[in-house]
C-alpha cells in the first residue's frame, strides 16, 4: 500500500516538474520574443513619440506669439522633483524676441485610473495656463478618455486658469467642491489631471527664474 | 473525412462560422472600435496577425504541452504576441495606434483567439492551423471593416451611428441580414442539393 502510494506521488512529482519546466521554457521563449521586438522597435517608437510631442507643442500655446525653435530649448528636470510624476520631467522654454513668454511642461499624473497619464501643460510667464494636452494614457475608453483633446473639449477649461484667479482650494473637480468639470461616469481621471496641472503651476510659480536661467540640454544628452 | 479545400475553409471563416456573426466572439472590440472604416481595418489586421501567429505557435507546441497547463501557455503565447503587435503598431503606424488606443493591447482578451487555439490549433497540424487563423481572422476583419464603413456612412445623416448604440444596431442588422440570407437559401434549394451543401 505504502509503496503504491509512494510510487504514485513520485510519478505525480515528475509530472508537476515536467509541466513546470514546459511552462518555464515557453515563458522564457515568449519573453525573448517580446524583448527582441522591443529592441527592434525602440528607436522608432521614441522618434514617433518625439514627433507627436513636438506636433502638440504649438496647439498648447494658443494666443501666444513666439520665436521658432522651441524644441531646442528643452530642459530635462531629473526625478525626483516637485513636479507630478516619478519619471524625468521635460520643460520646453518659449521665447518671444528672446524674452521668456511661456514654459511647456511634460509631466505625468500618477493617480489616473489605469497607470500614469502623460500631460503637456503650457504656462505663460504670468502663471496662466495656455493649454493642457493629454499625450498618452490608458484610461477607460468612452469614459476617462474624454480628457483627450480629440475626444471632447474637457481639457479646454484649463485655458487662462492660474493660481491667482483660481485659489488653491478651488483646483478640484466640481464633485469635490472645486471649479473644474468632471466627465460623465469618470471622476478619477479628471481629478488626477486637475491635481497634476495645479502642482505644475505651483512648481512654475516657485522655480520660474531658475527654469529660464538654466542652460538647455546639450545635443549629446538628448 | 476529406480535407476541406482552402476555398471551403475560407467560406467557413467568412460566413458559416464567422467569429463575430455566428460564434459571437470578440464582440467588445468589435463594438467599441468600429466607429470608422480605418479603425476597423487597423484592429482587423492586428487581430488577424495575432490569430495566425498564435494558431501557429499553439499548433507547433501542441505535442509536448500537457492538458493541465495548456491554458496558461495559450495566455503566455497570446499576450506576448499582442505585446509585439502593439510595439510594431507604435513603431510603424503611430497614428492608427493612437486612434485604436487601448484596444490593441486588449486584443489579448479577444476570446476568438483563445477559442481558435483551444478548438482548432491544439488538435491540428501547423498548415491547417495557419489556414484556420487566416480564414477566421479575415472573417473577423471583414466584419469589423463592414461595420466600420456602415457606421461611418450612416453617421453622415444620423449621428447616433458613430455613438456606442450605433454599434449594437449595426451588428444586429448584420446578424439579421446573415440569418435572412441563410434561411432564404435553405427554403429555395429545399432539395437534396442544399442538404448536402449544408453538411
Amino acid at each position: 500500500m505504502w509503496v503504491i502510494a509512494g510510487g504514485k506521488t513520485a510519478m505525480a512529482d515528475r509530472t508537476v516538474f515536467k509541466s513546470g519546466a514546459t511552462l518555464a521554457i515557453i515563458a522564457a521563449a515568449c519573453t525573448a520574443l517580446v524583448a527582441a521586438t522591443y529592441q527592434l522597435t525602440r528607436e522608432r517608437i521614441a522618434a514617433n513619440e518625439q514627433v507627436w510631442l513636438e506636433q502638440s507643442l504649438q496647439p498648447v500655446l494658443s494666443g501666444i506669439t513666439f520665436d521658432g525653435g522651441i524644441s531646442e530649448s528643452l530642459l530635462t528636470i531629473p526625478a525626483p522633483h516637485a513636479l507630478p510624476g516619478s519619471e524625468n520631467a521635460l520643460v520646453y522654454r518659449v521665447y518671444a524676441d528672446e524674452l521668456p513668454v511661456a514654459a511647456l511642461f511634460v509631466v505625468s499624473a500618477r493617480d489616473g485610473y489605469a497607470g500614469p497619464i502623460r500631460l503637456l501643460v503650457g504656462v505663460d510667464t504670468k502663471g496662466e495656463i495656455t493649454g493642457v494636452h493629454v499625450l498618452a494614457h490608458r484610461e477607460t475608453p468612452g469614459l476617462g478618455d474624454g480628457v483627450e483633446t480629440g475626444k471632447s473639449d474637457w481639457a479646454a477649461q484649463f485655458a487662462n486658469r492660474s493660481l491667482t484667479n483660481t485659489s488653491a482650494d478651488r483646483w478640484k473637480i466640481r464633485r469635490d467642491g472645486g471649479d473644474f468639470d468632471q466627465l460623465t461616469g469618470a471622476s478619477v481621471t479628471p481629478r488626477a489631471i486637475v491635481k497634476a496641472v495645479k502642482e505644475t503651476l505651483q512648481y512654475f510659480d516657485a522655480n520660474a527664474t531658475d527654469i529660464f536661467a538654466a542652460a538647455a540640454d546639450s545635443e549629446a544628452d538628448k | 473525412m476529406t480535407t476541406p479545400t482552402f476555398m471551403e475553409r475560407l467560406k467557413t471563416g467568412l460566413w458559416d462560422e464567422n467569429p463575430g456573426l455566428v460564434q459571437l466572439l470578440g464582440l467588445c472590440p468589435l463594438l467599441a472600435v468600429t466607429s470608422t472604416f480605418t479603425n476597423g481595418l487597423g484592429l482587423g489586421i492586428a487581430t488577424l496577425s495575432v490569430l495566425v501567429l498564435s494558431n501557429t505557435l499553439v499548433s507547433l507546441t501542441r505535442r509536448w504541452i500537457r492538458g493541465e497547463i495548456r491554458i496558461p501557455i495559450y495566455v503566455l503565447i497570446i499576450a506576448s504576441l499582442v505585446t509585439c503587435t502593439e510595439l510594431i503598431f507604435k513603431a510603424w503606424f503611430p497614428a492608427l495606434d493612437r486612434s485604436l488606443g487601448i484596444f490593441i493591447p486588449l486584443i489579448v482578451t479577444n476570446c476568438a483567439i483563445v477559442a481558435r487555439a483551444e478548438v482548432f490549433a491544439a488538435r491540428n497540424a501547423v498548415t491547417a492551423s495557419v489556414v484556420d487563423g487566416l480564414v477566421m481572422g479575415i472573417g473577423f476583419a471583414l466584419l469589423l471593416m463592414a461595420i466600420g464603413l456602415f457606421r461611418e456612412l450612416v453617421a453622415m445623416g444620423w449621428l447616433l451611428a458613430v455613438l456606442p448604440p450605433g454599434a449594437f444596431f449595426a451588428l444586429a442588422l448584420a446578424i439579421a441580414a446573415k440569418n435572412t440570407i441563410d434561411r432564404r437559401r435553405q427554403n429555395q434549394g429545399d432539395g437534396a442539393l442544399s442538404r448536402r451543401a449544408a453538411r
